[in-house]
């Protein structure tokens, strides 16, 4: 489901004419990209590293019931509570069932995708339910009605000073774009929120299956007063999020932020296993774990498998010319940059994402800088295939490919095409270029000028040069 | 030696100049060059764009007229990684085929990765009096991982002189059908990648794909900017001995 009103063409204009988004999305992405390449220096055998954690993450979705098993065994040893939601409306039935149980009036949620995947804070408001993101950048966006526009930066597309802006409104006051003074603000406001809230809401960096742990990863604290200051922890994850040991965590996280941020380590790393013991001082009196599979199982076993290997980390994004232009928003989908428009087809289908799989220039950028190796821009190349057996590309195109094929495979033909080019293209060029091209040509000449098929094209001159032997000499 | 030249279909058809560069110093540098006449294109269009079938017919094609061949050159890296990387995975269902591809992909290079690792020229006699700048392709710098071969050819080259350029590692938004079906991302992209080049102060853009070289050369036509783009094969022939 789309969660932006305009179609994909509109979105990408909307975004290329957004000058603050133009401003705001290279300067952060530069920034992440910029961490990322340091700490890959200072690993020095970076290389080591993806090929560890390829296959751990392989392993693991190779072997996905079964960890999922233990998992679930050991989340109930613990004492807390499983839930397994086939779809996104199941997932949010159990939180909405919850919520209800404790009679809750507001929830508290640290930054989770796969809440966002199943919408659920429209769900939980629909119900009454107020709902608080903690998270800052998910607070911001919150604030301003947005939907993320990056995996781990949600608000990447504002500048500081739309951020005050925003802040001011719910201030009743204004307030400078000082970072310090708009992050004190988010803090006061957030503090209280955290101690009326009945229920808190997290994602699931990873669980541990072997202990039956849910692992967060943060920077801003906001995860720990989530999941331990209300009565009730609700934790979503995608059923691929795991790992089997504490060993293979370790590799996962190291690659995950050093892959997000740069950091060696995030700020915050906490693992919960289950709620409330009577010797803790704090923590939750009741823990659930919803598993949500939404798609998921339908992915393994299909060329499609790897992408289930994804750790959320965004490196792809931060990297991708494509969404340094145009940011999150104009993919459409929850999840954008190449991850997003691999992964949005395979769980939403066809029909209304056929154009992500072509919102990318195949340059691969993606596929090296991916912690646990995704060939993303195999896998982008590979939903075109499928487009093109499904029937979801136009017959002109359809045509112009089969004729294709059909010269580059008879060559006698194919030398005519190539004489004939210059000829051919008489009436549409100017001084040796063509400024306006007709057809599938006009997406070209609209931006650049397009040369003029040469006079003598070079197999042309290498017959008259070199000799008309078929090894040409 | 003998080299078979795989001219790719842009340079055959819009910018026959590059095969001449390219024969013109492979032969300065003992290298004895055919031209198999039979041969068409890659297949690579098809092959992005999902119409694997037809690439598949692209690349027998292709896999028949090199079949002879000892080496085979082409002066592109996104053709060469077209043939090394996609034709044994388009025809690895079909086990005598796949062997053909991969022996195809084996012996074929680059055309700087020809010169520096096969044939090892270590010494160019070129000359160019320019301030250039130097664009790294997607394909050729991370699908085949040449990076060092076309600076180690230019340094090389009297008189030319050699900008860093920034961001050198993104896409300049080519893409193939990408730049006619995404036009304005495209055009967002070679924008931004015209502004690194102007921040440069070159007034000569080097670069081993004729694709990216037509998108940003076309940009600047288009924008009115005085900046000459040319092969790394056009710049070794200039002012040679022969």
């Amino acid at each position: 489901m789309s969660v932006q009103p305009l179609e994909f063409f509109g979105r990408v204009d909307k975004a290329l004419m957004d000058e603050q988004l133009r401003k705001a999305v290279p300067f952060t992405q530069d920034r992440l990209r910029g961490g990322r390449f340091q700490a890959a220096d200072e690993l020095g055998n970076v290389e080591e590293w993806r090929n560890l954690a390829a296959q751990i993450r392989m392993h693991t979705i190779e072997n996905l019931d079964s960890y999922l098993e233990q998992l679930t065994d050991n989340v109930e040893k613990n004492g807390g509570h499983v839930h397994f939601a086939p779809t996104a409306s199941d997932a949010v039935a159990h939180v909405l069932r919850i919520a209800k149980e404790k009679n809750a009036r507001s929830v508290v949620k640290s930054k989770s995708m796969v809440s966002e995947e199943i919408h659920l804070n429209k769900h939980l408001e629909a119900e009454g339910v107020r709902v608080i993101e903690s998270d800052l950048g998910e607070y911001i966006i919150q604030l301003a009605g947005e939907t993320p526009s990056h995996l781990i930066a949600p608000a990447i597309h504002k500048t500081r000073t739309q951020v005050a802006e925003l802040f001011s409104g719910v201030a009743g006051r204004t307030l400078s774009d000082a970072t310090a003074e708009l992050c004190q603000f988010a803090r006061e406001e957030l503090r209280r929120e955290f101690l009326e809230a009945d229920i808190g809401i997290s994602g699931c960096n990873f669980a541990v299956a072997e202990s039956g742990s849910i692992v967060l990863i943060s920077n801003e604290g906001n995860a720990r007063l989530t999941t331990t200051l209300p009565k009730v922890h609700i934790a979503i994850m995608g059923m691929e999020r795991l790992v089997p040991t504490w060993e293979e965590l370790d590799i996962v996280v190291s690659m995950l932020t050093r892959s997000a941020t740069g950091q060696k380590i995030s700020v915050y790393m906490t693992a919960m296993s289950g709620p409330r013991r009577p010797e803790d001082i704090d923590g939750p009196e009741e823990f659930h774990l919803i598993i949500l599979d939404n798609g998921r199982s339908d992915i393994l076993g299909t060329a499609y498998q790897e992408v289930l290997k994804c750790i959320r980390c965004g490196a792809c994004l931060n990297v991708c010319p494509v969404y340094r232009h145009i940011g999150g928003h104009a993919y459409g989908g929850v999840y954008s940059g190449p991850i997003g428009a691999v992964l949005t087809p395979l769980l939403e289908g066809y029909e209304e994402w056929k154009e992500l799989p072509y919102a990318s220039s195949l340059c691969g950028a993606c596929t090296e800088v991916c912690p646990v190796k995704i060939p993303l821009h195999d896998l982008l190349i590979e939903h075109r295939k499928d487009e093109v057996e499904n029937g979801f590309t136009s017959w002109q195109e359809k045509l112009a490919f089969k004729g294709f094929g059909y010269l580059t495979s008879h060559p006698f033909l194919y030398d005519k095409a190539v004489r004939a080019s210059h000829m051919a293209t008489g009436w549409l060029s100017n001084e040796g270029v063509i400024e306006t091209g007709p057809g599938p040509l006009a997406g070209w000449t609209n931006v650049r000028d397009l040369p003029r098929p040469a006079k003598q094209s070079f197999r042309e001159w290498w017959k008259n040069e070199k000799g008309g032997g078929p090894r040409g000499s | 030696m003998r080299v078979s030249l795989f001219i790719t279909c842009l340079s055959d058809v819009f910018f026959p100049n590059v095969g001449q560069s390219v024969v013109k110093v492979l032969e300065r540098y003992g290298a004895q060059v055919d031209f198999p006449q039979a041969q068409t294109c890659c297949g690579q269009p098809a092959y992005n764009s999902g119409y694997h079938r037809e690439a598949r017919e692209a690349a027998r094609h292709m896999i028949d007229v090199f079949a002879d061949s000892n080496y085979v050159v082409a002066p592109s890296g996104s053709c060469v990684a077209m043939i090394r990387h996609y034709y044994p995975e388009l025809l690895k269902e079909e086990p005598t085929w796949r062997e053909k591809a991969e022996a195809l992909a084996k012996k074929t290079y680059e055309f700087s990765e020809f010169l520096v690792q096969v044939l090892q020229v270590d010494r160019i006699d070129a000359s160019l009096h320019a301030s250039a700048t130097y664009h790294h392709s997607c394909h050729m710098s991370r699908g085949l991982g040449i990076k060092e071969e076309p600076a180690a050819l230019l340094e090389q080259v009297n008189g030319l002189e050699m900008e860093e350029l920034p961001y050198c590692q993104d896409c300049c938004g080519f893409g193939g059908t990408f730049a006619a079906k995404m036009s304005t991302i495209s055009e967002a992209m070679v924008d931004e990648k015209i502004k690194h080049i102007e921040e440069t102060g070159a007034n000569v853009l080097i670069g081993s794909d004729m694709g990216c070289l037509m998108n940003i050369g076309g940009r600047l036509r288009r924008t009115g900017k005085d900046v000459q783009v040319m092969h790394v094969a056009e710049v070794l022939a200039q002012g040679g001995a022969k």
